[in-house]
Parts: C-alpha cells; structure tokens; sequence
C-alpha cells in the first residue's frame, strides 16, 4: 500500500544505478522482477478499482451494471465510514503512544545491568512471537473476561466491580491488546539504540552535572530520536491494518465502536456481500494509508538526512 | 590551589585486582602524566579521580578533603574523553555550556564564559556547528573548551589524542601545554604514548599492572630509570636492554662480561644480588654507543635507517641480540659491515638479577624542572 510513495524517493538512486560505468544498458535486467511485482501489486489494485464501480452484490443477482461513483457516494454519506475512519486514527495513534512510551522506558530499564538480564530481555520480546489471533482469544477469555478472568478476579479481591472490557471500553481494550504485541518491536529497537549510545557521553554528563533525569531529557532522548520515527513509521503501516484482533474480541462492536477501516471494508464485502461496496472502501483505505505513508516517509527521510 | 593524593588506592572487580595499592601525591599547578602499557589501570585510576569508578580501598583526597564518595559533578574536576564525548545534537555553544546551564547560570554570564573559553581555543567562528560538521582536531578543541567552561581544579585528560592523526596530535600536544601555562591549574594525563609524556609532564608516572613502578620528571626516568621495564618504555628509539653476566663487583662499579665476550667496566655501586656469575642487564642508550676501533661490543650492521639528521644502525651482537645505535648525521655504516662499539660507560645503566636498578656513580645529576 505504500509501492508508490515509497518507489517516488527510490527513483533517484535508480537513476544513478543506471548510469554506471558499465557498457551494457542494465535495464533489460531488471525488468523480469519488476514485471512480476508489477504484475503482483497491479492486479488485486486494478480489479478492486474496477468492482468498486460496478454495482455487485452477491446476494442480489439483479444488482449489475456500472455503478459509477455510486458505491464511494454510499460510503461517504454513510456515518460508518468516518467512524470508521476516527477508529482508525485512534488505534493507530494510542498504540503509537503507549509503544513508544514503553517502549522507550523498557529499552532504558534493560540496557541496565542486572541479574538474570538476558532472560528478562527474552521475555519482554516474547510477546511479538505470539499470533494476533492467539494473543487477543488470550486476552479476551483468560485476562479480561468480566467472570472467568485474571483481571476481574483481582478486581472483585479488593472489592471492586469487575469491568466489563469489551462492552463499556471496547476500543480501549483492542488497543491494549495490540500495544501488548507491539511494545516487544519498539523495545528491541529501542534497546539497540540504546547499546550503541556512546557510554562517555554519558559520563560526560556525569561530570557536567547531570543527574539521572537530565542524563535522560538531554543526552539519551536525542539519541533515540531517530529509531523512535523508525518505530513510528514501521508501526503505522502494521496498525493502519489492524484485523485479526478486532475478529476475534469484538467483531467491530458494540455497534461500529471498534470497526476500523480494514474492519469496514471486511463486513462490508464479507457479511452484507457488496463486493462493489467494499472495493470502493478498500480504495479508500489505499488512498489514506498512501497519504500517511507519504508524509511519514517524507519526515523520518528528513530526520535521517540531518 | 588543587592537590590530588591518592593513599594506598586499590580497586578490584571481584576478585580481579586492577589497581593495586597507589600512593601518590600530585602538587597544586602540577602537570601529571599517567603512562604504562594498555591494561596498566592507568586510565581506571583517572576515573577513579574523576569518580566515574568507585574506590575499593583507600583514600583520595582533593585539596586535603576526602573525596571518596564525593559525585563526580561536586569533586570539581573535569574531564577530556578519547572519543570527545560531544553531545552531538547541541551546537558547540551548547556543548560547552551545557555543565553551566544545568548549574542554573543565568544565560548572559553563560554566554561570556562559553565566549572566553572559545576565544582562547579559537573556536568562535564554529559555535554555532554541531560535532558532526567538525573535524577531529576541533571536536578535541570543543572537549577541551567545555573542560574550561568549568573552570575546574583540575583538569583529567584521558588519551584525548590518541584519536587524532600525527601531525595533529603533535600541534595539540603543544596547545595543552600551552594551556596549562595559561590556566595555571592541576592537570592529570593519561597516554600510553611515552612521547607525549615526555614532553608534556612536569613529572610522570609510570604505571604497571596496577603498580606504580616510578615517578619522576621526565629527565629523571630517563637517566635514572629505576628497573628494566622503565628503563625500556622511557625513550625512543627504546634502550638496549642486553643480557650480561656479572664478574666483578667492586665499590667503584662493576665489570660485566657482554655478548660476545667483551668486558666493560660500569660506575654504579652494585646491590646485594650482583655477585659475581649472576645474569644481569646492561641498559645502554643508543646515543650513548659509538662506533670505536677498540670498543668491547662487536657484531654485523643488520639495518641501517637513514633519518638524515641522524643515522640509526641496529648491530646484531651475538644470537638474536640486536642493538641500536644513534649516529649524528648520514654514517658510512652498509649492511653487512663488521663494527665494534664503544660504551659511554658513565652513561649505562645496569639492572642485577631483580630487574632493580644500581645507582650510577659517576652522572651528573638532573636539574629539576621548574614550574
């Protein structure tokens, strides 16, 4: 979803390769793979593109014919569809949040030395090895089922109300769940940054004055400045997609309260069978991913320049 | 005033000992070199001062206080790293300020302080560069200048050139010197480059595997190293350090028997361990041999090295056994001649069977450096 921005800053450096010393035209070569990616990344594109004019459905034999921008005229009026489009930006955004700020306190707390320092980092990554489908039916039926759960269980100790996760916080917990399979990636990118911050400057600071606090706002933020916007483009790729998780807890309910853009286009093509309507959901979540990737790529090219 | 003393300073990791007992004492103003070997501790000790490594055992006093558990940032040191430790998202300006900007000083005398530190680094065209558009040599200048900024009691400098190309090192090598002249403050070297100690030190100190083996000013190691491992550091081309066997030992010298047989007659009075059979070293200086007729030394040139203004010729003695010799001006020697050497006997040293030194008897003393 991100070929085109992502093939607009790759161009120049081709053209550099292709002005090599050599004698030969090197294009020819290259041509194959690029035909089968092509191929690969055209296809699905042009055949969404082409259903989410048509008018099909496959409950209704009647409904056929050019539909124009009948399905994307459906789908903007459609009050789902900026839900949708919020719970997206939420997910993303609260995700982001919580990875980078733990994720940040993870990678400082174990670049410490301590004992037993190799098995805890194993067991901080653990989480990313989990299957999204496994790690939310996990969550879901052992932490934070309101009866059977881990979570309810240590609430009604202390004599509290067990909270009902999926019904009264249900984006929440969706977020919970994915910021638990997602802090492992931004700590271990986060934890070799930190191994390769220069231990004198940090005596340096020592010297300087600087107590623990002031070692961190000045000296180690800066450095992470750079894997932070690593992690932050990485992840929002992943997150723009997020599916799996909001399957298998809360179906996209109650209501539409956890239906992102991927979800939207789901039910849309796959439970009401408007495969037209869904393809034109499906452009439209090209088009906001292909816009995000095109200023994330253009902001973290420009950190990484300076 | 800033005096540093260090009495019977240990440090051990475990059981692993690093520094093994240190007693030193290092005067107000002085300029302290720490030289040894990689591995020596002498770079821990520095840390040890500047409180970046705890002190096992011991005492370190700055200006008579105890300072053990004194933090580093109240002991009022500071310190130039190797790799200059520059914080590479702050411009030069905030490099050198930084220590101040965290002390609370407001940002006018902050700026006059960073401004006076620039100006006698020649730094004031760069402040506004970060490290990364700077080259070497003036990233070394920034780690100096924030040192300055501090206005500390003293300055530790922990192989600050050892990062920077020949001709380079040679031309901050003389502006640390200079700076100490200008600042007038206590300063604590580290190198393992017995050049830049010898020319920069008011007096060294001579460490091994956690052990002081001497301290002295330079001239002082160098005529009167006090053992064999001395004695071979100190100096370059090194001294040669040939194996002789001891004959006679008398209260005006002793008479060793050289490779190849030849006898010579050394002014030092002799220790305990210099009887007559024992194995003993005979350390000679290369300027201190000479091309004779009738020397005691023979062998065959094996290499000549032309440096124009001086001739080095290393003569193979006896097996294995090669000795240089430092010759004014461009010799005649060829490779492959037969030479005989003649020793400047009041100027060799002899080393007994302990690798301890015999005092000579017959060499002017060393007049002390002032400072």
């Amino acid at each position: 979803m991100t070929s085109s921005s992502l093939a607009r800053d790759v161009a120049p450096k081709l053209e550099k390769v292709r002005r090599s010393k050599r004698g030969v035209d090197t294009r020819p070569l290259v041509w194959p793979s690029i035909g089968v990616l092509l191929v690969w990344m055209i296809v699905p594109l042009a055949l969404t593109l082409w259903f989410s004019v048509l008018n099909y459905n496959l409950t209704d034999p009647t409904s056929t014919g050019f539909a124009g921008f009948g399905n994307y005229l459906y789908l903007l009026r459609d009050p789902a569809l900026a839900t949708a489009l919020l719970n997206t930006f939420l997910l993303v955004g609260g995700v982001l949040l919580t990875t980078v700020l733990l994720g940040t306190l993870f990678a400082v707390l174990f670049d410490q030395e301590f004992y037993g320092q190799g098995a805890a980092r194993l067991f901080v990554i653990a989480p990313f090895f989990v299957m999204p489908t496994v790690a939310a039916l996990v969550w879901k039926n052992l932490l934070m089922d309101p009866v059977n759960g881990l979570f309810a269980y240590f609430a009604r100790s202390i004599g509290l109300d067990p909270v009902v996760w999926f019904s009264d916080l249900p984006l929440t917990s969706v977020g919970i769940i994915v910021a638990w399979q997602w802090v492992p990636f931004a700590t271990l990118i986060l934890l070799t940054a930190m191994q390769s911050l220069d231990r004198e400057q940090i005596e340096a600071a020592r010297m300087d004055g600087a107590k623990a606090l002031a070692r961190f706002r000045h000296v180690v933020l800066p450095h992470l400045a750079r894997p932070v916007t690593i992690v932050v483009m990485i992840e929002t790729i992943f997150l723009l997609g997020i599916f799996a998780e909001i399957l298998v807890t809360t179906s996209g309910g109650p209501g539409d309260a956890t239906t992102n853009l991927p979800y939207l286009v789901y039910k849309t093509a796959l439970l009401q069978f408007d495969i037209g309507g869904g393809s034109a959901g499906g452009v439209i979540a090209i088009v906001v991913a292909n816009v995000v990737a095109f200023f994330l790529v253009r902001t973290v090219a420009r950190n990484l320049d300076s | 005033m800033a005096t540093v003393a260090l009495s019977n300073v240990k440090k051990s990791y475990g059981d692993v000992s690093i520094i093994q007992g240190v007693d030193l004492a290092i005067q107000d103003k002085e300029f302290v070199v720490f030289v040894g070997p990689s591995g020596c501790g002498k770079s821990t000790l520095l840390r040890m001062i500047a409180g970046l490594e705890d002190i096992s055992a011991g005492e370190l006093r700055i200006d008579g206080a105890v300072a053990n558990d004194v933090p580093p940032d109240a002991r009022g040191l500071a310190m130039v790293f190797q790799s200059y430790a520059l914080y590479p998202h702050m411009t030069v300006e905030n490099n050198m300020g930084f220590a101040l900007k965290l002390a609370g000083i407001p940002k006018a005398e902050r700026d006059a302080k960073v401004m006076g530190a620039a100006k006698i680094l020649q730094l004031e065209k760069l402040l506004d560069r970060k490290p990364g558009q700077l080259s070497g040599g003036q990233r070394q200048r920034v780690a100096i200048g924030r040192a300055i900024v501090r206005q500390p009691k003293v300055f530790l400098f922990d192989e600050p050139l050892s990062n920077l190309d020949a001709s380079l090192r040679v031309q901050m090598r003389i502006e640390i010197a200079r700076l100490h002249t200008e600042l007038a403050t206590t300063m604590i070297y580290v190198t393992h480059d017995q050049i830049e100690a010898m020319t920069m030190a008011d007096r060294i100190v001579v460490l091994r595997a956690g052990r002081i083996e001497q301290v002295g000013t330079p001239l002082e190691l160098y005529h009167f190293p006090a053992n064999v491992f001395v004695a071979g550091f100190i100096g370059s081309p090194k001294m040669n350090l040939t194996p002789v066997v001891m004959k006679s030992a008398g209260a005006n010298g002793a008479t060793v028997v050289a490779p190849g047989g030849g006898e010579i007659f050394i002014p030092v009075a002799p220790t305990a361990v210099a009887t007559p059979g024992s194995a003993a070293t005979l350390g000679l200086r290369p300027e201190h041999l000479t091309l004779s007729d009738d020397g005691p030394l023979s062998g065959t040139v094996a290499v000549v090295e032309q440096l124009g203004g001086e001739t080095l010729v290393y003569v193979e003695i006896g097996d294995k056994i090669l000795v240089t010799v430092k010759l004014a001006g461009s010799g005649s020697v060829h490779v492959g001649d037969r030479v005989k050497l003649a020793v400047i006997t009041t100027e060799a040293n002899l080393f007994g069977s302990d690798e301890m030194a015999m005092t000579p008897l017959r060499r002017a003393p060393v007049a002390g450096k002032g400072h």
